[in-house]
Parts: C-alpha cells; structure tokens; sequence
C-alpha cells in the first residue's frame, strides 16, 4: 500500500462520508424542497424562522383555531388535550400532563402546533401565528404575563418548568437486573385470592356488529344494488342533479369539520351536532345536541338551513350568529362554500 | 346488521353454549340419536357453491364476522386520532392477517398513492436525496417477520383489571412478515456522516409523528418496508411504504414514512417528549424507553374466548415475544401462580416475532387461575404487576409488560382479574 493511499483510508476511517456500494438511485433533493419538508425544531430552536407574536393576538388566534378542542384557556374540551394547568402533579394518584406541567422544551409545542395542528387544517399556520399561539399557551399556564412577545429571538430565555424532569431509560438497571433466572417453579406462593375485577368496573364495550363486516349473502347484495340504481333514476328526474365532482371537493372541504362533526349512517353527536340531512332542516334542530343561546335565539326567529343561509354562516360563523359554540374561523373560497353545501346536500338523512 | 355475540357477556355465552348445542357439563360424547347433518342431505353437499369470479379479492366467510378489530371509545376524543384492538383471543398461529391487525393514527388514515409517494433523506449525508416508490423497489430487499406492539399496549391495566377480554388488555399487536430495504442501505446511498448520531424520521400525514432514532439502530434492523405478508401495506397501516423498527415501540414505525435526516442530536418532538415517556412514582419520567421487554398472555381461554366445551382435553394457548430477542420459554399457572408448567412452543422462539405456545391439559372442571410467563434469550422473566408497580408506580401508562390473570370458572366462564 502505498503512502498516499494509507492516508486515504485513515481519512475515510475518521471522517464522512462512509464509503459503501451504492446503486445511484434517487435523484438530488433541491434545496427548494428539503426547505418544504424539513421543518423540525430542535430545543436550542434550530429551525425555527424569523417571527414573532404576543400574547393578546395569540388569544384571539387560539379562540380561532384552537378552542374547539382545547377550550379558550387551553384548559381542554371532553377528552380532548389540555395544554395548561397540572402544576406540581406529576407525583400525584393522577397527574395532569400539560405543556406547563410536563413538556420538557418550548421548541416541541411551537414545533407541534407549527406541522401538526390545527386537527384536521395542519400545516395552514403562518410563522407569527405558530408564535403567539405559543405565547398564549405559555400564558394559559402563568408562565409568561399578558404583555410578553415570543419570537425566535425570545425563544430561548423560555425554560419550561419540567426541562429537568426526564431520565434517560435505565430500565436495564433498575428492572433487568432484578428479574432475571430461573424462576419459581413450585410453592411459589402461600395464598392466591382475587383481588380486583374487571366486571365490577364494567367498561369493557359492547361487542355487537358495530365493526363486523356484513355478513349479508352475495345475491342479496346484488339486488340492494338494483334498487339503489332505479332509485337513483327517479331521484334524477325529480330534482336538480347533484354535481359529483362538487360533491367530491365538498367532501375534501368537509375535512376540516370532521373534528367536530360526524356525518353518515352511525353518526353521532360529538363537540358538534351530526349533519346528516341539514340542508333544509330548521336550524338548532338536531336532537340531543346542546346549542348555543345564540343558536337557539336564530332558530327561534325561523332560521332554516338552506344553501344560501349554510354558506353565509360557514363564511363567518361568528359574525353570522354572534356567540356560536362552533369555533370555526370560516371558508374563505366561494368555491370551498359551494362545495362544502353541495356535499352536506348530498347526505341522506 | 346483524348482532354478532362473541360470549363476551355471561347472556352471550350461555346463548353459545344452547347454539352449538354442547352440554357444559358433558363428559365423553354420546349420540342419542343420529346427527341430521350426516343422515340428511344437506344442500351444500347437493347444489354448488360460488364460482372463481365470485371474490376476486376474498374476504373472510361470513361466520367469521366477529373476528374484527374493535375500538374502546372512552379512550380517546374521536375516532381519528384513537386506536383499535387485534382480535387475538380468536386467532392463532402468529401471523396476523392485515384485515384484523390493530390501528393507530393520530390524523387518520390517509389515501397516498405510489405514484404520489416520495421519501427524502437528508441532513448529515453527502448526497441529499429524494426516491420515489419505484427506486425502492430496485433496491436489494430483505423478509423478516416482527411483532409491533404500541407502547401503550395493556396502559389501562396500571391501576387495577379493567377490560374484560385478551383483545382490550392486550390486543394493540400484530405480526407481520414484511418486505422492504434495510435502511442502512438508503444512508448509504445518501452518504451519511459518521458524526451523526441520529436519525429522525416522519410521516407524510397532518400529525407528521416524527420520531428520533439512534444511528446505531437505523443501521442495524431497521427496514423501509412496503410489503406486509406478501401484499402491499394496507392503507391503515401506511400504504405505500412504512418504517420498520424492530422489538421498539409501535409509536416509532412511522407510517407514511416521507423523510430521514441524519443530525447530530434528537428532535425532541411531541411524541418522544409529551408522550410516550414513563412518568414514574416520584414525578420524574423515563424517555427513550423504546424496547418492548418480554411479554405473553392466554389467548384462550379467555373473556371473549370462554370454554365451551365442559372439562377434559382443554387447549390453553397464548403469544410471548420480547422486544429484546427471541423468546426461550413460557411457562403457565392454572393457579394464580402458586405452580408452574412450562408450555410447549409452536416453533423456537424468533428474535423480535410473536411466538405461539401450548398447553395441552386435562381440565377438570375447577376454577382456574390463568397466567403465563414469558422468558427471552436475555434470561429476562416476565415480572409481576406487583413487580413492575414496585418500580414504577401507577402512572407510567406505557410498557406494562406484567403477567396476566384470567379467573375461569367452572362453567367456562374467563374474567380479566387481578390476584394477591
């Protein structure tokens, strides 16, 4: 071997890249797109962007965006997340995990919130808005005053109160070692005695046909088929025809509902009423939903659910009926709004 | 649709035990008088059944139509972002067929076509690089058979017997054989720097599920898998490509798999920091717990799975698989763990695969006590939960790996409980 090649593989030895067969597939990955992709944020706030946003604004875009499911304190919605409270828990019987009492860097939630969030819109948020929406839930968890302003500049004097809380697995130590040999075979025990029940809790569910995949035979099938299809002819002469391919963006836009509302057969009441049917229907009318006061106060004054008034609504939820539980910011496209009435029209009842 | 009963309550087992018309009590079989099934012609055994245009694409009989994958509702918000259960205490074997195997998705499971599919691997390697699902393709591919288990797996058993059947406590696993690139192969072809000691990778779906990995593991097992027991990966289980992390926590074989960075640190995100971490008795919580330890339970007989049959020749069966090997041995107690037999293994235990094992018994008819206990080449013995409570606590909700209690009673009943 000669010198110069002994210096060679000591370099490939200590440096990169490793030298190994490749097969050349792939092509390059531009700079454009590992930009649109590569969006993490590390706890030293590597990969952040440049913006800012303060508490008051993020309030307002929280109530927007995040409400629905986290409640206007982040305090959480049903079984939805909460983000703030739990201090001082975590030893406790049930502790309550929140960003203030848990998470052990900010970059996660503004990281989270940035590429995962809201539910069912990610990725929509603007760099200021990921900012005070941050902000606002530092705030909700008193770690912050009203007045404070998170930017990428900020970013690092936030130490989250459980940043020391974490040790690395050390299962190994702790547990292997323990349970480890041959173990007891005979007389491993004096007494055995029931101890606790599952039966006595009863929260085992139902196991009826809810998941099972139908069990009807073939023919039966075929002419449930049949009938659908006339059915679909006669429906087809009597009324206007629904555009399929409105239908399909509609249910593309319906997406962004789907958090909150549930539509089709075995729908249910959820933070929203179920939609089966509603074009046509009397507002505040769907049974065992609680709407809001000032939903109901519309319903009272006659409100109906038509195209035009469902459009109206889900342009500006809040400014069309002021004090709405439905969180909803609102379609901007008119194209959106004609699609999203256009599918709803489209659900039986 | 028909209402299915699968002997889960005491009404359903006791209407099972009239419709197959078996006597709980029954000894050795006796005919009274002839069985109409074998005197009497019976139609299938005259006309003729379906023909090969009938199911291009077959799903189980209809009989079968209770072995579905279940969801427990009061565990999460809404169905998106949630979780359902294998069936496991009506399969056997180990391979779990796709149709059945458990479901998580944290935004639900998305319609990404092949032709749409991109991965991109970047950061610390020489050669950023994008592939395309037909690259992966050409790229030497390897089949190896791994259990995934979410970590969450039997997380509501911490506290105390809550959920009565093998699929609830136990049922977020499957077992696939999987096809797919070693992802060494695509560092490789990248370039990766030996500085970097990490890889993180994430989904192409709106929750993104990134997770952060060892280097040392990305080269050793992990695969970029696009087959899952011989066919394309079904859509719920990240169709067209998913990664592969063997004997970890299910949380890591991310779905959707669209980009690998090599760094030098981890990304501390969501799901390795607010979740998926063991909070422990005194407040502080393990992170980086990514090994699933060494692990079984009885499958049948078990709540959804009761004796029909009445004493005599009875076969106790169950899985065992250890997220740190291959599984040695497996013994079980039919008395809350007083004695032990050692079960016979279907096969020899296989590194990071469900393993299947027997106990072929006479039953007597007396209530028993139904445990097993898994040991994994690492000598490692499944622990108690009174073991694993010592340690932990009651709230790490991930890793309970404890040994399971089934109360079967003498009419065949079983009973999720918990034993002193």
């Amino acid at each position: 071997m000669s010198k110069f090649l002994k210096v060679a593989t000591a370099l490939a030895l200590i440096s990169s890249p490793i030298a190994a067969e490749t097969f050349g597939l792939g092509r390059a990955a531009l700079p454009e797109e590992i930009a649109a992709w590569d969006k993490d944020v590390r706890p030293d706030g590597t990969g952040l962007p440049v913006g800012s946003g303060d508490v008051l604004t993020g309030e307002e875009v929280f109530a927007d965006q995040c409400a629905v499911c986290h409640g206007d304190f982040a305090e959480g919605v049903g079984n939805w997340p909460k983000l703030a409270g739990g201090a001082g828990t975590l030893a406790d019987d049930d502790p309550l995990k929140t960003v203030g009492s848990y998470w052990p860097y900010l970059s996660t939630t503004w990281d989270y919130v940035n590429r995962s969030m809201p539910f069912g819109n990610a990725q929509t948020l603007e760099p200021d808005e990921v900012y005070a929406i941050v902000a606002y839930i530092l705030y909700s968890n008193d770690l912050v005053d009203d007045e404070f302003v998170l930017s990428n500049e900020t970013f690092e004097d936030v130490v989250l109160p459980n940043h020391d809380g974490f040790i690395v697995d050390d299962r190994i130590e702790t547990e292997h070692s323990k349970w480890i040999g041959e173990p007891c075979m005979e007389n491993c025990k004096e007494d055995v005695k029931v101890t606790m029940r599952a039966m006595v809790l009863d929260v085992t569910p139902d196991e009826g046909g809810d998941d099972a995949t139908s069990a009807e035979p073939e023919a039966v099938e075929e002419t449930e088929v049949v009938e659908e299809a006339k059915g679909e002819e006669i429906a087809a002469e009597e009324v206007v025809a629904i555009d399929p391919e409105l239908v399909a963006a509609g249910e593309k836009v319906f997406k962004k509902c789907k958090a909150c509302h549930q539509v089709g057969e075995g729908a249910k009441n959820k933070t929203g009423p179920i939609l089966n049917g509603i074009v046509g229907k009397a507002a505040g009318s769907v049974e065992g939903f609680k709407y809001s006061k000032a939903l109901v106060a519309k319903a009272d004054e006659g409100l109906v659910w038509t195209d035009e008034t469902l459009a109206e609504f889900l342009a500006k939820p809040k400014s069309y009926i002021k004090g709405t539980k439905m969180s909803f910011a609102g379609l901007r496209k008119e194209k959106d709004l004609a699609a999203i009435t256009a599918y709803l029209a489209s659900l039986g009842n | 649709m028909t209402q299915k009963t699968t002997g889960n309550s005491r009404r359903a087992f006791l209407k099972g035990a009239a419709l197959t018309g078996v006597s709980l009590a029954a000894g050795k079989a006796s005919a009274a008088t002839p069985d109409p099934l074998i005197t009497e012609v019976q139609p299938w055994a005259s006309g003729l059944g379906d023909g090969v245009d009938e199911t291009p694409y077959g799903l189980p009989i209809q009989f079968e139509s209770d072995v579905v994958r279940r969801n427990v509702e009061w565990l999460t918000a809404d169905t998106i972002s949630s979780i359902n259960f294998t069936p496991i205490h009506a399969l056997d074997g180990t391979i779990t067929p796709q149709g059945c195997a458990f479901e998580r998705h944290h935004s639900g499971a998305i319609e990404l076509k092949k032709e749409d599919y991109r991965l991109m691997i970047n950061g610390m390697v020489d050669r950023p690089l994008i592939f395309t699902y037909a690259d992966l393709e050409r790229f030497p591919r390897e089949n190896h058979v791994y259990f995934c288990e979410c970590a969450a797996n039997t997380g509501m058993e911490w506290a105390g017997a809550q959920l009565n059947g093998a699929q609830f406590t136990h049922g977020m696993i499957h077992n696939m054989e999987y096809t797919g690139v070693p992802l060494r192969t695509l560092l490789e072809e990248a370039g990766y720097d030996t500085a970097g000691k990490w890889v993180y990778v994430e989904g192409a779906d709106a929750s993104s599920n990134g997770r952060s990995i060892p280097m040392e593991k990305a080269l050793d097992d992990v695969l970029v898998a696009f087959k899952a027991n011989g066919e394309a990966l079904r859509k719920e289980h990240g169709y067209p490509v998913r990664l592969v992390v063997p004997g970890w926590e299910g949380n890591m074989w991310v779905k959707w798999i669209r980009r690998i960075e090599v760094s030098d640190a981890p990304v501390e995100s969501r799901e390795e920091t607010s979740k998926y971490t063991d909070t422990l008795e005194d407040g502080t919580s393990r992170k980086w717990t990514w090994e699933m330890d060494a692990k079984s339970v009885v499958t049948s007989p078990s709540p959804q799975s009761p004796i029909m049959h009445g004493k005599g020749p009875l076969v106790i069966t169950g899985l065992a698989w250890s997220g740190r090997g291959a599984i040695t041995r497996v013994d079980v107690s039919k008395d809350g763990g007083k004695t032990w037999e050692t079960a016979r293994l279907a096969k020899p235990g296989e590194k990071m695969a469900l393993t299947r094992f027997y106990l072929d018994t006479d039953w007597d008819g007396e209530e028993m006590m139904l445990q097993s206990r898994a040991m994994d080449d690492t000598g490692y013995v499944q622990p108690t939960k009174s073991q694993l409570r010592e340690v932990r606590g009651l709230n790490s909700i991930y890793h309970n790996n404890c040994i399971q209690t089934w109360l079967v009673r003498s009419s065949g009943e079983a009973e999720n409980v918990e034993v002193s």
